[in-house]
């Protein structure tokens, strides 16, 4: 070790994991602007032609390259793989997933069904041996999750007011600690598993003990593999890097463990900023490495992140739109000691979509703070101008739950690195929930067989008024989220009880300590409809419209009412208080392996899903339409201009959301000033007053609405073609949406003063 | 006696050109010019609007000053915010008690140069960090065809700024067969040289995006068919408008 820990500094990470420590003690904080970067090197501009070249045919063909009908991924379940035969040596960072780039792994346990449906959509067919491997022989997470549903699961799931669930595929939003692969060394790595095993129980076999024996012996046997799967590509990664390729390289080897095992929702890379940081900056001083060289390995492992790939089934792709898969990437934050943790590393990373262009993944993630160098929020600025391709999310009121060390696990939510694990949960549709209130449990879209409504809820009284009361309503409201938190919990609880018997993250695992923290992480669909709607009733007359079963099927509304979005106290207070209340519903009841209950206000772009499965709301949202994403307001309801709106999302406490509070916003050009330096100044402005407020996350489009139409009408166009726009919680190519999706995207309300 | 209150038209939270950096934009209701190429034709009926106190669009105001960085705040619009003198001297001195930059976006028709009104004037220049004037156009007869009123006043109003030592910011809306005569942009700029405290001249290219409210209100949009310059024709009145292009 001595040799690769060469002037390193600090004590606590020399004698047991501790990434954070070694961080620490060792990394240059910048406050310097981007005038030391460096353009793309030659390679990197010969790779990155390479890969669009291929991402071109893949759009050719309908969205999959090729895709594995043999091979059952796994860690070395392939030879080695590059971007092209003859430009292997030009790879600063190598390994794919499968054998050929963005040929898209077979990757069955999650669901064996859905596996074999992804590669029929795309014209493969999987092997017909493994219908009996998979049928008869093993069992996936899928199969296992359906013997176990209920009746009223089933319909819940089928009605869409429990919906996105991971029972088809991985659960995802676990961040192995990749960096520890670098620092340590996977043969440290096994050591310190052995022991945990050694120290794992009495030898009294409860069920705990027995399981976590199991999972410790999985993870260490994923390490042996993770060594083997290396040695494929000619590494040795049993011992630490000794310089910053090797550190570089190592971490990659890591996550490209994670991805070739899981397919989980969300696959992120996590804080990896600042520790590469560090070697590359020994190697700076050494003399060992350029500035260029060093560009030119982020360039080439952001490069490798882009190339990232799933077979998906058509109704996922509707719910996570683009091909996302949530390679989330943090740079900057400030440490406990108030230091901050920009490095010139953040701002390579940012290069990268200079380097090479705007694109989707990895979903780089500004940890911001107000107090962050002033030149690096202007460089970040500049770069949501240019690109639209970064999210922004709030360091300081995430710190103090999750310390200086947390990643990002999927599109917002944080959690420690290395430290946690997170059961992802999906959402509850609380906008269809009112309507059961209101409808006594009757579905408002899904009929049985004669044509009567589907009981999907509980048979409560309905409300038979024509005009609504709110006190009524409230106390309905009230009683039918009881019933909803409680059926949701327990189906997260099933699902990730089977997630973990047959779909464990061995290999992610294996990069976290034995000892994990685990969260719960429930979410709500459908937020600012709700409020608005409960506003109107309060505020204005809401009407009830109903058909022959009782069932309402529209509202009609008479007066103003105060709407979610205009920073007016009072649809905001009621926003408050629909989040807590149902956060504590949660928490009444027991979650699996005693994880902590959190939630979120976050839908990706399942907004569009949920909202199609919805009938009419009383704040005039028509059935069946798109609901606002995340926790924005409503689509219209929005009459002060920007910062009303984003003033109205800071008011939501991120203490009962700790999962994360996502808003998406499009500004005009023009809007934010007639030349760059006035834009960068008042992008910084606007993030400034929006975090120092507390709210926890934005996502900033910079584009007018005349692009995404010529962009919706004419994808074929060259500009287009990494046409990068933040929606709900990601980024995505805007030619990859589907047609629905992008008419969404357009239909909301993009703010420009003129 | 009544409490004071202002017609507002609306609020804008995130205004980002009326004035330096991030600005509460208030526009208030009712304007006596009848500009043929207005955009917010909304705003003229001197009788709509929400009645609003100075106290309360102050403490809506300040909601916004987190966002304000260094050089943000409050801008009233319109509408004619000289209309509403009284109002805006009381918005202006809550202001200015909290600290916060004030501007005027005006077109001056409202000017005096003597009596009760221009007394408050006076008062309201000490209140007053920056005002943005709109010229119309500079020929007297073609000013009276364009908006419905003279513009001596108007002229009259830019001086006494310029004397008061308060910074103006000048616009001009560029129309092209209405306001680009190069003649009459030279006489601009000539008059434009007299005053002392110009800081920035802009030229805003004419944009339709204010004829569907014209529709609304029933009436005939008289620009119909004129289009938005091109950023040439945008140059060239820059060219003689603005010092130092």
């Amino acid at each position: 070790m001595a040799n690769a820990w060469r002037n390193f500094e600090g004590n606590l990470w020399q004698e047991d994991i501790d990434v954070r420590d070694f961080i620490q003690n060792n990394y240059t904080p910048y406050d310097g602007d981007e005038s030391f970067l460096e353009g793309p090197t030659d390679a990197t501009t010969e790779l990155w032609n390479q890969v669009q070249a291929l991402q071109k045919e893949e759009r050719a063909k309908g969205g999959v390259l090729d895709c594995e009908t043999e091979v059952v991924s796994g860690l070395t379940a392939y030879g080695p793989g590059y971007i092209g035969a003859d430009t292997k040596g030009l790879e600063k960072v190598v390994g794919l997933q499968t054998d050929k780039p963005l040929k898209r792994a077979f990757m069955p346990y999650g669901g064996y069904k859905m596996a074999k449906e992804a590669a029929e959509t795309y014209g493969y067919q999987i092997n017909p041996k493994y219908d009996q491997i998979f049928g008869e022989y093993h069992k996936t997470h899928n199969q296992a999750v359906f013997d176990a549903y209920t009746p009223e699961m089933r319909r819940a799931r089928h009605a869409h007011i429990v919906t996105g669930l991971p029972d088809t595929y991985g659960r995802g939003r676990i961040v192995g600690d990749y960096r520890r692969v670098a620092l340590y060394g996977v043969d440290y790595l096994i050591d310190k598993k052995e022991e945990d095993k050694l120290n794992c129980g009495d030898g009294t076999m409860t069920d705990d003990v027995v399981r976590l024996r199991e999972e410790i012996t999985d993870q260490i046997n994923a390490l042996k593999e993770l060594k083997a799967m290396a040695e494929i590509y000619g590494y040795d990664i049993s011992k630490p890097a000794v310089n910053a390729r090797e550190a570089v390289q190592w971490l990659y080897f890591g996550y490209l463990g994670a991805v070739k095992t899981q397919n989980g929702a969300a696959m992120s890379v996590g804080r990896i900023s600042t520790f590469l940081d560090i070697y590359i900056d020994r190697d700076l001083k050494e003399g060992t490495l350029t500035e260029s060289e060093a560009q030119e390995l982020i360039d080439h492992l952001v490069m490798k992140f882009r190339m990232v790939k799933f077979a998906r089934i058509p109704s996922y792709n509707e719910l996570f739109s683009g091909d996302p898969v949530w390679a989330t990437l943090e740079m900057a934050g400030t440490g406990l000691d108030g230091r901050s943790m920009v490095t010139k590393n953040d701002y390579r990373f940012l290069h990268t979509l200079e380097n090479m262009g705007p694109a989707p993944e990895p979903n780089l993630t500004v940890l911001y703070s107000p107090r962050l160098p002033e030149a690096f929020k202007r460089y970040a600025a500049k770069i949501s101008i240019t690109t639209s391709a970064i999210q922004y999310e709030n360091d300081d009121v995430m710190k103090p739950f999750w310390g200086d060390d947390y990643s990002i696990c999927c599109c917002v939510s944080a959690t420690q690195t290395g430290k946690e694990m997170q059961f992802f949960g999906a959402r509850a549709n609380l906008a269809k929930a009112l309507l059961y209130a209101i409808n006594g449990g009757k579905d408002e879209k899904f009929k049985n067989k004669d044509g009567s409504p589907m009981q999907v809820g509980p048979e409560y009284a309905p409300i038979t008024s024509d005009v609504l009361d709110y006190a009524e309503v409230a106390h309905k409201y009230d009683q039918m989220l009881d019933w909803l938190a409680g059926l949701y919990v327990n189906i997260l609880n099933l699902i990730q009880y089977m997630h973990d018997k047959y779909y464990y993250e061995a290999e992610e695992m294996a990069l976290i300590d034995t000892d994990v923290r685990r969260t719960f992480a429930t979410g709500i669909a459908g937020f600012s409809h709700v409020v608005d709607s409960l506003s109107a009733i309060k505020y204005a007359k809401v009407t009830a419209i109903r058909d022959a079963y009782g069932v309402t099927t529209d509202f009609k509304v008479e007066g103003d009412f105060p709407r979610y979005g205009n920073d007016d106290p009072r649809a905001d207070a009621i926003a408050v208080k629909l989040l807590h209340s149902f956060l504590d519903k949660i928490k009444k009841h027991h979650t699996y392996r005693n994880s902590e209950p959190t939630t979120s206000i976050l839908t990706i772009t399942s907004n569009v899903v949920y909202g199609k499965a919805t009938g009419a709301l009383p704040d005039g949202r028509a059935a069946f339409t798109p609901f606002s994403p995340g926790a924005n307001p409503s689509y219209g309801a929005e009459q002060n201009g920007l910062l009303a709106s984003l003033n109205s999302v800071a008011k939501v406490p991120y203490k009962y959301a700790l999962d994360g509070i996502s808003n998406t916003q499009t500004i005009h050009p023009d809007a934010l000033g007639h030349d760059d330096a006035e834009r960068k100044g008042k992008m910084v402005n606007v993030l400034d007053g929006y975090f120092s407020q507390g709210a926890h996350h934005l996502n900033v489009n910079v584009f007018g609405l005349d692009k995404l139409k010529d962009a919706m009408e004419h994808p074929e166009k060259p500009e287009y073609a990494n046409f990068t726009i933040r929606v709900s919680g990601y980024a995505v190519k805007f030619i990859d949406l589907t047609r629905e999706q992008q008419l969404d995207v357009i239909a909301r309300n993009a703010h420009h003063a003129l | 006696m009544a409490e004071l209150q202002g017609r507002i038209h609306s609020i804008e939270t995130f205004g980002s050109v009326d004035g330096p950096g991030i600005r509460f934009v208030i526009f208030v209701q009712g304007c006596a010019m009848r500009c043929r190429f207005c955009h917010n034709a909304d705003t003229w009926d001197c009788s709509g609007g929400t009645l609003r106190t100075p106290e309360d669009l102050i403490a809506q105001a300040k909601r916004y000053r987190p966002y304000w960085g260094t050089d943000g705040g409050i801008t009233v619009s319109g509408g004619e915010p000289l209309l509403q003198i009284d109002f805006l001297l009381a918005l202006f001195k809550l202001a200015k008690a909290e600290g916060i930059h004030t501007a005027i976006d005006t077109a001056g028709q409202p000017f005096t140069d003597h009596g009760p009104w221009y007394d408050k004037f006076v008062e309201l220049m000490g209140l007053t960090d920056l005002v943005i004037a709109d010229i119309k156009t500079m020929d007297a007869d073609h000013h009276k065809w364009l908006t419905g009123v003279s513009n001596a006043n108007i002229h009259q109003m830019l001086k006494t700024v310029s004397d008061f030592g308060v910074p103006l910011w000048i616009r001009q809306v560029l129309v092209p067969g209405v306001t680009d005569d190069p003649e009459g942009l030279k006489a601009e700029r000539a008059f434009i040289d007299t005053l002392k405290t110009v800081e920035k001249v802009e030229v805003l290219p004419y944009h339709t995006m204010g004829a569907y409210k014209w529709e609304a209100l029933g009436r005939v949009y008289p620009l119909e068919g004129v289009k938005p310059p091109t950023p040439e024709q945008v140059q060239a009145a820059e060219a003689i408008l603005v010092p130092g292009k």
